[in-house]
């Protein structure tokens, strides 16, 4: 199953009547309206005409003084003219390619990656080399040996693609230790690192780690931020820290894609910033997303079957949960959609052919009553399915929905490690 | 200048093509100079088709309700006169099942299969007879859902223990499955218009891979070559069976016919659509332009033929 049916089934999912565990959105019907009106009116009355006209490329100093806040309040400290002001984070990828890939060039990604970069990846004909992850984040030791074997074969990845704090999809964070090294090895070899990092403020729990950004000094990390998910992703709004001689090309690139970062966005992010309450209001979507992360896990405990693993994440927006290796989660998904429930296939989050038992669950946009109602119902077609493989192969069902509960000190559920590469030879190829 | 409604979309999992096909086709009959209403299908079908009060409907919806005789069936109550096959016609092709046992009763080539209801396996201990069946076929074997229209659910088998999970995957899609025997060969496609066969069209996968829902909607993911090379006789021997189908399965308007040609220049029936698409990568279209009938006349002689 490849990009175009997957968009073809994805759009199916939109539809009113389907809980969409499949989005990636924050929510934002809690933002609150006057807030809106009070940044809005002001614009109009102070600062109309610049609002109205276009902006310089690198954004405006306001915005950056803003951006410098957001990443103090994760500890790294930022030069402004280190910044450039993005459409969105999505932006900041693709400028990055644009500025470092030429058809062919390696970039290394987790296995899983966000699935939203693939394409930016595939249009500029990247050979993207996914390294797995485990609960503490990317293998790092997988991607020594793998820098070294690329190495061998002559090729050198142009930067490492990574979204060390509660990933997107595998709802893992990258640990301390592996943070450290991480930074040693790209200093050791040279080699830039893209650090994804929309999330690391909506932690539901623990101790932040440090950003790599802080941890390396932004000489070969490349920082890549965003608004959208602590104020709106409406306002399209992200920004990019680099190195400077990245950084001119990255300015170059974006007066080329679109001249400058919409003006009124960044006045309105300023205004909104003036009201000092932009902390607060992170506090308060961290609050519903804990909620609604935790009605996620517990409906999993209660509706996935005892063969199926997922990840805990302590922040974040997913959940990547992982099924026995005989459920194909685009087929499951094409059967789910029949009962109006939708997530995104696993595969979705690769370039090759890994990840079609696993799928990403997203617990922001949707109330507790519709996260347990919909984890119900996938869980019922999993069950479903497990029992028919069951039959099928002579072996007991475990999870037959007309067997009895399981023991209850049994525990229903393993919270387990990402799962490495699967195992080929047991599923029908052609796909 | 006629009142069409462009009936498309919906909620199979073809949606997006369908509304691919459907929009090129409202574009065509706008430049043809019809005055187009465009229906998504929905609950409100039949309230938008009492409305409108179309003199015609094309459907170009693609899978299930559009092309098993569903949308046919409202339109026949409604008393629209429709583009292609009546509802008999679609409930016969889309159920490939039924087709193929149709086939085989009136000696139309197409590989050997055996079907399964889920409830052959859950009540009937049907898995006890996968190894006979597995022996018969031999591997690799194609296991595919009985209705789903385009390539999805659809997957090879090669070895016995890749088929309980093919099985599972395709029963995500139809209550009832096939397994099939796998021809090894070349992929034809004999579009037909008014009975007609149009020149075969034959899909080249670019590297080694199956014809699947991606590169039968992608540009560029398959190379198609149309008219086929092929000698005469084959030509002759493919149209002569798509027509045959085409005339069993009782499809009007338009259709089109897949088959595989093996080693040995034999060809098989594979299935038999009753709508087939009208995207710019789609077969039917392209076997159109080959014998000279551009997209607007193909879509005109459709409602002549509604």
């Amino acid at each position: 199953m490849t990009s175009s049916a997957m968009r073809d089934l994805m759009a199916i999912t939109a539809r009113p009547e389907v809980i969409s565990l499949a989005g990636g959105l924050p929510d934002t019907s809690s933002f609150p309206p006057a807030t809106f009106a009070a940044v809005t009116n002001r614009i109009a009355a102070e600062s109309c005409a610049k609002a109205l006209q276009y902006g310089p490329t690198e954004g405006l100093d306001e915005t950056k003084a803003c951006i410098a806040e957001v990443m103090g309040a994760e500890g790294m400290t930022v030069d402004p003219a280190d910044l450039v002001v993005t459409t969105g984070g999505q932006q900041v990828i693709d400028l990055v390619c644009k500025t470092l890939i030429d058809p062919g060039d390696v970039i290394i990604a987790e296995g899983p990656t966000y699935p939203g970069a693939i394409p930016t990846f595939s249009a500029y004909q990247a050979d993207v080399v996914q390294i797995d992850m485990d609960s503490d984040g990317m293998r790092v030791d997988v991607l020594e040996e793998t820098l070294d074997r690329l190495e061998r074969e002559g090729r050198r990845p142009k930067f490492v693609y990574t979204v060390p704090s509660f990933h997107n999809p595998g709802g893992v964070t990258l640990s301390t230790a592996r943070r450290r090294r991480l930074v040693e090895i790209a200093r050791e070899r040279e080699l830039l690192v893209l650090e994804d990092n929309p999330y690391g403020l909506l932690r539901y729990e623990g101790e932040a780690p440090p950003p790599l950004y802080q941890l390396d000094g932004g000489v070969y990390v490349m920082y890549l931020g965003t608004f959208s998910k602590i104020l709106s992703p409406g306002i399209r709004l992200g920004w990019v820290a680099a190195p400077p001689p990245v950084l001119e090309k990255i300015k170059v690139g974006k007066q080329a894609v679109d001249l400058c970062t919409s003006t009124l966005s960044q006045l309105m992010v300023q205004a909104y910033f003036e009201q000092g309450r932009w902390e607060q209001y992170v506090d308060s979507l961290t609050e519903i997303y804990r909620r609604r992360r935790d009605a996620m896990l517990a409906a999993l405990e209660d509706h996935f079957p005892p063969q199926a693993e997922w990840t805990r994440p302590g922040g974040g927006l997913f959940i990547w949960a992982t099924l026995p290796d005989f459920i194909d989660t685009t087929d499951l998904l094409a059967r789910a959609l029949r009962d109006n429930v939708a997530f995104v296939p696993g595969n979705a989050a690769y370039l090759d052919d890994r990840g079609h038992s696993s799928m990403r669950l997203n617990f922001s946009n949707s109330d507790e009553d519709e996260i347990r109602e919909g984890i119900r119902r996938v869980g019922k077609v999993i069950e479903e399915q497990v029992a028919l493989f069951g039959t099928l192969t002579g072996k007991t069902a475990a999870a037959s929905p007309s067997q009895p509960e399981v023991d209850a000190d049994t525990p229903r559920a393993r919270v387990l490690p990402l799962p490495r590469r699967r195992e080929d030879g047991r599923r029908a190829g052609g796909q | 200048m006629t009142r069409v409604a462009v009936v498309k979309g919906g909620r199979s999992l073809e949606r997006q093509v369908s509304l691919r096909s459907g929009g090129r086709v409202e574009a065509a009959l706008g430049r043809l100079g019809h005055d187009v209403v465009s229906v998504d299908v929905g609950l409100d079908l039949i309230q938008r088709l009492r409305e409108a009060q179309p003199e015609v409907a094309f459907v170009a919806l693609h899978g299930r309700d559009g092309e098993d005789g569903t949308v046919q069936e409202l339109l026949e109550i409604l008393d629209v006169p429709y583009t292609g096959s009546g509802v008999l016609a679609c409930a016969r092709a889309m159920d490939k099942v039924l087709a193929k046992h149709l086939m085989v009763d009136s000696g139309i080539p197409t590989p050997e299969f055996f079907a399964f209801s889920e409830t052959a396996f859950r009540d009937l201990g049907a898995a006890d007879a996968l190894p006979a069946i597995e022996e018969r076929l031999s591997f690799p074997i194609v296991v595919k859902p009985s209705s789903q229209g385009s390539a999805l659910g659809i997957k090879f088998a090669a070895t016995a223990a890749d088929v309980p999970a093919a099985l599972v995957a395709a029963f995500s899609y139809d209550s009832k499955v096939l397994l099939e025997r796998h021809v090894a060969g070349r992929e034809l496609a004999v579009s037909l218009l008014d009975g007609r066969p149009l020149p075969v069209v034959e899909a080249v996968p670019q590297e080694d891979r199956f014809y699947d829902f991606e590169s039968r909607y992608d540009i560029g993911a398959t190379d198609f070559v149309c008219p086929a090379e092929l000698p005469e006789t084959v030509t002759e021997r493919v149209q002569e069976l798509a027509v045959a189908t085409y005339e069993l399965l009782g499809l009007a308007g338009f259709g089109r016919v897949d088959l595989m040609l093996d080693a040995d220049s034999e060809p098989y029936v594979l299935e038999a659509n009753p709508i087939p698409g009208l995207t710019e990568t789609s077969l039917l279209p392209q076997a159109a332009e080959a014998a000279g009938i551009g997209f607007d006349s193909l879509v005109e002689r459709l409602l002549e033929l509604s």
